[in-house]
This record gives structure tokens, C-alpha cells and sequence, in this order.
């Protein structure tokens, strides 16, 4: 017997996922302008910004391999398939089961490998260092994310995310010690993995110590429109895991089609509160040097692992 | 709830612990002792109001008063007239004093276990986060070379002591509190005198320079 309402819930939820993307990135974007006393580009922009890179044409460099012109594509399918499998309308969708949050962070470490072969791939030198710079956040980021992970799991009993989200958001209230500490660390890793602002900063070409924009500089057109499009998804899905471990109230359950209002307002209220909070912790943080980087995630390591600790001391 | 909102504050004293291990500014370590303070008093003072422990409030305040208000200002009246209020320390290795802290975390915690599991007290699950700051006081003293962070470790210490004691046995009595707290104050004061002597005989607040004290 297949599950046919749930098969649906699941293609609206991708959908969504995909389409709301850029509007969250256009949202902090947005509210950072403000923050700052500008106008603002509109929240909209990311959308217009995508439409006409989607319609210019594509310049390769001559020597680029085959793996300079798919790693656009690999990006956005592992993007797509990561936002699949959290669950930001609803818990319990077939498609959840695909992976748990080891898989999820093998997921993300899949996109980091191959954005980094393809910007060596090029030669340019700014390729090499970004490629250098995101290996290296990436293998110390990658560990704090998962102790952070399993903080959660520890708490719920199961890695399956879908599962974790249903035992946190059906618990009666409670203060966990472990959990507030895992919440910092992970919030340290979303700002490190999507190249935000203590870590890396998204809004310049100029600097020479900038990270994924370094890493992206030779694409053009629709393959840089797919790359731009993945960090969205990529910054999108990151929130939605934390929302989903940290405040996963008011989501649906199963694929019951009667509390998705419920759900889709939940989950844009919720969104729309992190990503102010995003822009407002961008705009009062200044940018790291580089080599500050390790102690950044090194303590969200620390924060994780201390959670981690707290909750075999507390039981809570 | 009590609990929890306790085991919570316990947590935030053991990150200010980690913190205070990792910070290079003198300024703001004195910042991270007054908070830590704060925390200390608001849980033992959450403690005292759940237990009825009535010893317990006045604890809460001498803790505000003395840890929260009095020995930071001290502290900065010192760092004023010592004039290092912008010291920056040169911490060599802040990730391998970090592991070595999570080393001692994980320590203290299974230290404390079966003896939490004896204590009847309903906050004798935070003894291991206690035992875990002193600990990490201690580590603070070890890897610092200046003098005033490593006071600021021992009052840390302190802290880290009262809170053990609070979570296991529901706080010392009130005239042992109340002397311990008049030995830190007396303690901060002499060793502000002790500052003055170090920079006066070896003109900097290393303290390595003690070691050649030696003649041999």
C-alpha cells in the first residue's frame, strides 16, 4: 500500500523548500539593510537576481573539466535532498526515513567536496584558497554538528530526525541544560556553513579573505544561479534544522493535510524570527581573521560536547 | 522546575568557567568573575526559596554582594592602578587548554556521580558540574604566567567550592559562609598588595620571574 497522501506531502514540502529559499536569504538580507539604516534591496531580489542569471549565457573556462560544469547540478540536488529530509512542514514523511542526521551531515560534506574540487579545478588561485579555507572550516564545523546532533538524538532516543522532532515537540515543557548548549554550538556551525558573518562574509567580492565567494568566482550565468541557489536552499535548510531541534512547535503530523496552515504559518513565523535574529547578529559581529576560525568552532565543539556531558549528568 | 531552572544555571557557570579559561583581556575576565557571581547567587538563592532553607538567602546575598558588586570593583580599582586595564595575555594553545578542560569536565563528572547519587539534596545532580569548575579554576591558575588572572582563578575557585557545597549538602552553616567570604575579601586585598611588591621588584606581573628568586 502506498502512501499516496504522503508522498504528496512530501513533493509540496521539496516545493516549498526550494521556492521559499531565496525569499529567507532576500529576508536577512533585507532586515540587515535596515539594521544598518539603508533602504534595502526588497526581499524579493534573490528571485529577480535568479531570473536574470538564468538568462544570460555561460561563460566556461577553456581548461574547465566536466566536474567544473556538474558540481552546479550535484550542489543543488544535495541541497534539494537534504531540505527533503528535514522536516520543516511536517514529521513523519516517507521521504524522512531516507537518512538520518549522520547521513544529512554526509550529505553536506558531499556538496563542501565537491564545490571545493571544482574551484581548484579551475586554477585561478582565488579557487585555491577559498577551496583550502572551506576544507578547513568544514572538517572542524563538521564535528560540532554532529555532537550537536546527537545531543538531540541522546534526549529523543533516535538519529532519525523526523523521530527526534516528534519526541522534542511532544515532551511537556521542560528546561534542558544540554539542549540550550547545543543550541549556541549549533548556532556557531550554521554561521561557519553558510559563510556568515564572524567566519566569512557572503556580501563582498573584494576581500582577499572571503571564503565561498572566492570558491565561486569563476561560474557564470545559469551554473552560478544554481550555485547561488543551493546556499540558499543550503542556509534554509540549516535554519529549519534548527528550528525543528530547538522550537519544533506547531508542526504537522504525519501527512495529516488539516494542520498544514497551522504548520506553513509556523514555520514562516519562525523562520522570519531567525532570520532577523541572523541579520541582527551579523550587523553588531565583526569578521574574524581566518586563523580565528579554529578557536570559533573549536569552542563549539566544546559547547556540544559540554552539552553532551550535562546530559549524562542531569538526565535532562 | 526549581531543579531544572538550578541545573540550567549550574550549565552557565560551567560555560563561564570554560570561558574564563579561554579569555586573553583581564578586563573581560573580571566582566565573566561578576557573572559567574550572578549566577552563583540566583541559584542559590532559587535553592533557598524551593527548599525553605532560610541560611540559605542570606548566603544567596552575601554572594551578590560581596562576589557581584564588591570584588570587582576591587579588581578594578586594581587593574586602574596597576594600570593594566588593556592587558592582553598571549594565550599559547587556547584549543589544548580547552580539550584538557573537557578532559577534566569529563573527570569531575564521573567523580561526582556515585557520590551525587548519596547526597539527598534535589540539586545533587549539578556536584559534578561544581567539582568540574573547581577543577577548571585550578587549570586556569596552572596555565596563566600573570598575577591577576590567576587571582581571579582562585576567587573562581571559590566559587566553584560554594557551589558544591550548596548543591550537596544545602551550603555550609551561615558563620562558616561568612567567614570565608571575609577570607576573600582580606585575600583580594593582600594579594593587591602582593601586585604592587611583584611590579616593584621585577617590573612586570609575570610571575615567572619569581622562579630566579633561587640563588644558587
Amino acid at each position: 500500500m502506498i502512501d499516496w497522501a504522503g508522498i504528496a506531502f512530501q513533493i509540496l514540502q521539496s516545493v516549498f523548500v526550494v521556492l521559499a529559499a531565496p525569499l529567507l536569504l532576500g529576508w536577512v538580507n533585507q532586515c540587515r539593510a535596515w539594521l544598518q539604516n539603508r533602504r534595502g534591496p526588497g526581499v524579493l531580489r534573490p528571485y529577480f537576481m535568479l531570473w536574470r542569471l538564468f538568462h544570460k549565457e555561460a561563460v566556461i573556462a577553456h581548461h574547465a573539466s566536466v566536474l567544473f560544469r556538474a558540481t552546479p547540478y550535484v550542489l543543488f540536488g544535495c541541497m534539494w535532498l537534504a531540505a527533503g529530509i528535514v522536516p520543516v512542514l511536517a514529521t513523519d514523511l516517507p521521504f524522512a526515513f531516507a537518512a538520518d542526521i549522520i547521513a544529512l551531515v554526509g550529505i553536506f560534506a558531499l556538496a563542501r567536496v565537491f564545490i571545493a574540487l571544482a574551484a581548484m579545478d579551475i586554477g585561478t588561485s582565488f579557487g585555491g584558497i577559498g577551496a583550502r579555507r572551506e576544507m578547513l572550516i568544514g572538517f572542524l564545523a563538521e564535528p560540532a554538528m554532529l555532537m550537536t546532533l546527537f545531543t538531540a538524538a541522546f534526549l529523543s532516543g533516535s538519529t532519525a530526525l523526523t523521530t527526534i522532532v516528534e519526541a522534542l515537540a511532544h515532551r511537556e515543557f521542560a528546561i534542558h541544560p544540554s539542549l540550550a548548549c547545543a543550541a549556541v554550538a549549533f548556532l556557531m556551525v550554521l554561521l561557519a556553513e553558510n559563510a556568515r558573518i564572524p567566519v566569512d562574509n557572503p556580501a563582498t567580492h573584494l576581500e582577499l579573505t572571503m571564503i565561498h565567494e572566492a570558491m565561486i568566482l569563476e561560474y557564470s550565468a545559469r551554473h552560478l544561479a544554481l550555485v547561488e541557489w543551493a546556499a540558499a536552499i543550503k542556509l534554509f535548510a540549516y535554519m529549519t534544522i534548527g528550528v525543528a531541534l530547538f522550537a519544533p512547535w506547531g508542526i504537522a503530523e504525519g501527512s495529516d493535510w488539516g494542520a498544514l496552515p497551522v504548520a506553513i504559518a509556523a514555520a514562516a513565523l519562525k523562520l522570519a524570527l531567525a532570520g532577523a535574529g541572523l541579520a541582527a547578529l551579523e550587523t553588531v559581529s565583526a569578521k574574524f581573521r581566518v586563523f580565528r576560525a579554529p578557536e570559533f568552532l573549536g569552542t563549539a565543539f566544546l559547547l556540544a560536547v559540554l552539552g553532551m556531558l550535562v546530559y549524562f549528568l542531569t538526565n535532562a | 522546575m526549581a531543579q531544572q531552572v538550578v541545573n540550567l544555571l549550574a550549565t552557565i557557570l560551567l560555560i563561564i568557567a570554560f570561558a574564563m579559561l579561554s579569555q586573553r583581556r583581564v578586563l573581560s575576565l573580571i566582566r565573566l568573575f561578576a557573572w559567574q557571581g550572578l549566577a552563583l547567587s540566583v541559584s542559590t538563592a532559587i535553592v533557598a526559596y524551593s527548599t525553605g532553607q532560610t541560611h540559605l538567602w542570606a548566603s544567596a546575598a552575601v554572594t551578590l554582594v560581596l562576589k557581584v558588586i564588591v570584588l570587582p570593583i576591587v579588581l578594578h580599582k586594581l587593574i586602574d592602578q596597576l594600570n593594566v586595564r588593556w592587558d592582553v595575555e598571549t594565550l599559547i594553545n587556547v584549543p589544548t587548554t580547552m580539550l584538557v578542560g573537557i578532559g577534566l569536565a569529563i573527570f569531575a563528572f564521573a567523580l561526582a556521580t556515585p557520590i551525587s547519587e548519596m547526597a539527598g539534596t534535589v540539586t545533587r545532580s549539578t556536584l559534578g558540574i561544581a567539582l568540574a569548575s573547581v577543577l577548571l579554576s585550578f587549570l586556569m591558575m596552572i596555565v596563566r604566567r600573570k598575577a591577576i588572572p590567576q587571582v581571579i582563578g582562585f576567587l573562581a575557585m571559590e566559587n566553584g567550592l560554594f557551589f558544591a557545597a550548596t548543591s550537596a549538602t544545602y551550603g555550609m552553616p551561615l558563620v562558616v559562609e561568612l567567614g570565608i567570604a571575609l577570607d576573600v575579601l582580606v585575600g583580594t586585598f593582600v594579594f593587591g598588595i602582593f601586585f604592587f611588591h611583584i611590579r616593584e621588584t621585577f617590573d612586570s606581573l609575570d610571575i615567572r620571574h619569581m622562579e630566579t628568586l633561587k640563588e644558587d
